[in-house]
């Protein structure tokens, strides 16, 4: 027994530091390193680590991915202790406006900023800036506006794609008229429960109070309990609050993941008929229907509610910025700005690039090269507002307002909370 | 020691003199030695690119042997002060560590989460007790002061109730290590594990779909609809302190059935002889006889309730009202990165949790060693 106990003991003593060594493995070669740490893993991590292999095949220059889902916690935490990565991939503005103000960013360098006016809409050049400074270099991006259904059972039931609202609406009286449920909705999404429904309102905003009011409210400069916000939230009350529109009513959308939420969408017959989400959820819908997506699934981008404002397109992505200034890192960002960067990530599907100059035939189906395409010719885009507004509202009471509301709270008294709740 | 000190009785007085500047020069090196010794592992374990076995190795050697030479030392300089003067040292050899990590990573940490609370957000511009007035009047936290109560008042009095229930009867079966065995099986599982676990038990689908949770698919087989138990107010902060119930139910039996075994029978089959019944001997011989315990077994779990955490953050993450004081700090702290309002919170719970704590160690020294 006293043996077992000594080995345990030993096992105990040597796994932290096996774990230690094994971090310093990349610094034994020799060659230059590039740090970088972003909030994506698994899949998307290896795939992020396939499409910059050609980079360390030219310059022999070795860049060390490291992704995190605690990713927003940690880059504060070591960025404060004083060892940040050399580039992060930021998923949030305002977490770049953050170590921007504290100085802690290195700007962008001439060469830099050229080839981004070259490769990008101005627009995300705006976006990676602070204080008219750029910072932060975009990469892979997405895009949210769309509504996904199920091709085969829509062509059965004779479902036409609603190109204005009216139709819209029309349609998911149709369907209930049919017996079918319209929408698939899940807000569920551990701490960040409520992402989704801040989508559904940031999409409706830009249809009916158009992009110059979703600016102000973004900065608060209306108020978050003004008319033209709780219009948006009497839209999508419509549709959400109302049991024959949504499967499952108001509990399943509380309690379903966002991920699973598209699931009932491929029953059989299926037990909702439409789902809003943003173009990575291709990657959450069951592998039958992933192997054949062009057949099984159709997709829209969601109508416009005022023809003043068209279809606007809302999105999100991660920026790399710069901590550390050395040449390598240097050659890194500047090859992440070009779309040669994106190439083999966008072969391999699961991700839009906002390259100008990027070649649409690589995506491999047609519904993520119409999805690029909406990408970049939308005459707006705007970036998610909750990833915009200050952390106590954008990831605070927003998401939390959304399930409150959703769970029954009034909404003027939401709305008067969550305007309370923005930081002076 | 005595051997050393017989040097300073030969000699003159130049000798002597020379004598102690020796002797305080050995005392000096030997831990400048050990000093630099422990550094140049440091170093090694740093830098080194050897392979990870002999790393490993050395780690070990370095840390086990540097806690062994660094006492080995101090005690030596010890040794070789004056008898009077060791005596006086000497606990500090052995306390002194222990003293200096408390103070660095604990006594030192809250004296800053304290300055910090009169700060604001980026712990740049001095605000007052505005971070105190949030704390004391926000909805979110009166919301999560509530709920630390409940979960204060049915969580301890539940795993407490239970624990002291089983033991009883467990003292009174043949079966009692097997009953006792598996009540204190979930004391192995960690909080968030218990989490997960127990997300399986309220899953909610809609009616008509296959029930995974285990909740829902009794209620479905009685007839009734399936219901969302995360989204009922109030009870789902009910539903979510049944978790530490039975997390907690273990310890409290095995402490309290230890002092079960404590009792001494001759009391109580003196009360039998006097013709008390069972339940009059459980209330008037065996609880006066445990309430010690009862009270160190509750404030412990009442300690437990008050900065609990991981429950409400791995089910709910404190939406449909179940915020409680621990995960509205985290929210301050990591999330909105508000320094200011984070340690606030923190240093409030601190504060309630000290006099429960003291209360606790009073009743331990009490009892003497636990």
């Amino acid at each position: 027994m006293k043996k077992v106990m000594l080995v345990l003991l030993i096992a105990l003593l040597i796994m932290p530091s096996v774990f230690a060594a094994g971090q310093k493995d990349t610094a034994a070669t020799g060659t230059k390193t590039v740090t970088v740490f972003g909030a994506f893993v698994d899949e998307e991590q290896r795939r992020f680590e396939e499409a910059i292999k050609p980079f360390e095949e030219r310059t022999g220059i070795d860049v060390v991915y490291e992704g995190s889902k605690d990713f927003e916690t940690l880059i504060s935490v070591r960025v404060e202790g004083g060892n940040p990565p050399d580039i992060a991939g930021l998923p949030q503005p305002g977490l770049m406006m953050n170590f921007a103000s504290q100085g802690k960013l290195v700007p962008m360098w001439d060469s830099l900023e050229a080839t981004i006016d070259k490769n990008y809409a101005p627009v995300w050049k705006d976006l990676g800036s602070y204080n008219g400074t750029p910072f932060g270099v975009f990469h892979r991006v997405n895009a949210k506006s769309f509504v996904w259904y199920p091709k085969k059972a829509w062509a059965r039931a004779g479902y036409e794609v609603p190109t204005t609202w009216g139709e819209l609406v029309a349609l998911m009286d149709k369907m209930v008229a049919n017996g079918h449920t319209p929408w698939a909705v899940g807000i569920e999404s551990g701490g960040a429960t409520g992402w989704v429904g801040t989508d559904w309102i940031e999409d409706i905003m830009l249809r009916t109070a158009g992009p110059d009011v979703y600016d102000k409210w973004v900065a608060n400069e209306i108020p978050f309990n003004a008319p033209e916000v709780k219009e948006a939230f009497e839209i999508l009350g419509d549709i959400w609050l109302n049991p024959k529109y949504v499967y499952g009513g108001t509990n399943t959308i509380l309690t379903t993941s966002f991920g699973d939420a598209q699931r009932p969408m491929f029953d059989n017959p299926p037990k909702a008929w439409m789902h809003r989400q943003g173009n990575f959820i291709t990657g959450f819908f069951p592998d039958t229907v992933q192997a054949n997506l062009e057949e099984e699934v159709g997709v829209f981008p969601l109508p416009a509610i005022n023809p003043e404002f068209g279809i606007p397109v809302l999105g999100g992505g991660d920026q790399f910025v710069v901590f550390n200034d050395r040449p390598e890192v240097r050659q890194f960002m500047e090859f992440l700005a070009t779309w040669e960067s994106g190439e083999s990530w966008a072969k391999a599907g699961g991700a839009l690039f906002p390259y100008l100059n990027q070649d649409l035939n690589a995506y491999p189906n047609e519904i993520e090269r119409s999805l690029a395409e909406a990408l970049v010719n939308a005459k707006v885009f705007r970036f998610d507002a909750s990833d915009l507004m200050p952390a106590q509202v954008g990831a605070g009471s927003f998401w939390t307002g959304i399930v409150d509301w959703v769970n029954g709270k009034p909404l003027d008294t939401m709305l008067g909370d969550v305007q309370r709740s923005w930081p002076k | 020691m005595a051997v050393l000190d017989t040097g300073t009785q030969k000699g003159g007085v130049l000798s002597q003199a020379l004598l102690a500047i020796g002797r305080i020069a050995v005392s000096l090196f030997v831990p400048i030695v050990a000093f630099v010794i422990l550094w140049a592992g440091f170093m090694f374990l740093r830098d080194s690119n050897a392979p990870q076995g002999i790393i490993a190795l050395v780690a070990i050697i370095w840390g086990v042997g540097g806690v062994a030479m660094l006492f080995w030392v101090a005690d030596w300089v010890v040794n070789r002060t004056p008898l009077h003067v060791a005596k006086k040292l000497q606990p500090f050899v052995f306390v002194g560590p222990a003293l200096v990590i408390l103070t660095w990573y604990l006594f030192l940490p809250t004296m800053r989460s304290l300055y910090l609370s009169f700060f604001d957000a980026q712990s740049k511009n001095f605000v007052g007790l505005a971070n105190y007035v949030f704390a004391f009047t926000d909805t979110k936290m009166l919301e999560s002061f509530l709920n630390n109560l409940m979960w204060i008042v049915l969580g301890t009095g539940g795993a407490v109730g239970f624990g002291l229930l089983i033991a009883l009867l467990a003292d009174r079966s043949k079966l009692e290590k097997v009953f006792k065995s598996l009540i204190f099986m979930p004391m192995a599982i960690s909080f968030v594990g218990a989490g997960v676990i127990w997300r399986f038990v309220y899953a909610y689908k809609p009616a008509g779909e296959d029930q995974i949770g285990l909740l829902n698919a009794l209620v479905t087989l009685f007839g009734a609809d399936p219901q969302a138990w995360f989204t009922l107010r109030p009870w789902n902060n009910v539903f979510l302190i049944v978790i530490l119930i039975w997390l907690q139910t273990g310890y409290a039996m095995v402490i309290i059935s230890a002092a079960l075994k404590g009792v001494p029978s001759s009391i109580i089959e003196a009360g039998r002889i006097d013709g008390a019944s069972e339940l009059r001997i459980i209330r008037s011989i065996i609880i006066p006889f445990i309430a010690s315990t009862l009270v160190t077994v509750s404030t412990t779990i009442i300690i437990i309730s008050l900065k609990i955490f991981d429950i409400v953050f791995t089910m709910t993450n404190g939406n449909f009202g179940t915020e409680v004081i621990a995960s509205m700090q985290y929210k301050q702290m990591f999330r909105f990165y508000h320094y200011g309002r984070g340690s606030a919170i923190a240093i409030v719970l601190v504060i309630a949790v000290i006099p429960v704590m003291w209360y606790n160690l009073r009743q331990f020294s009490k009892r003497e060693g636990f």
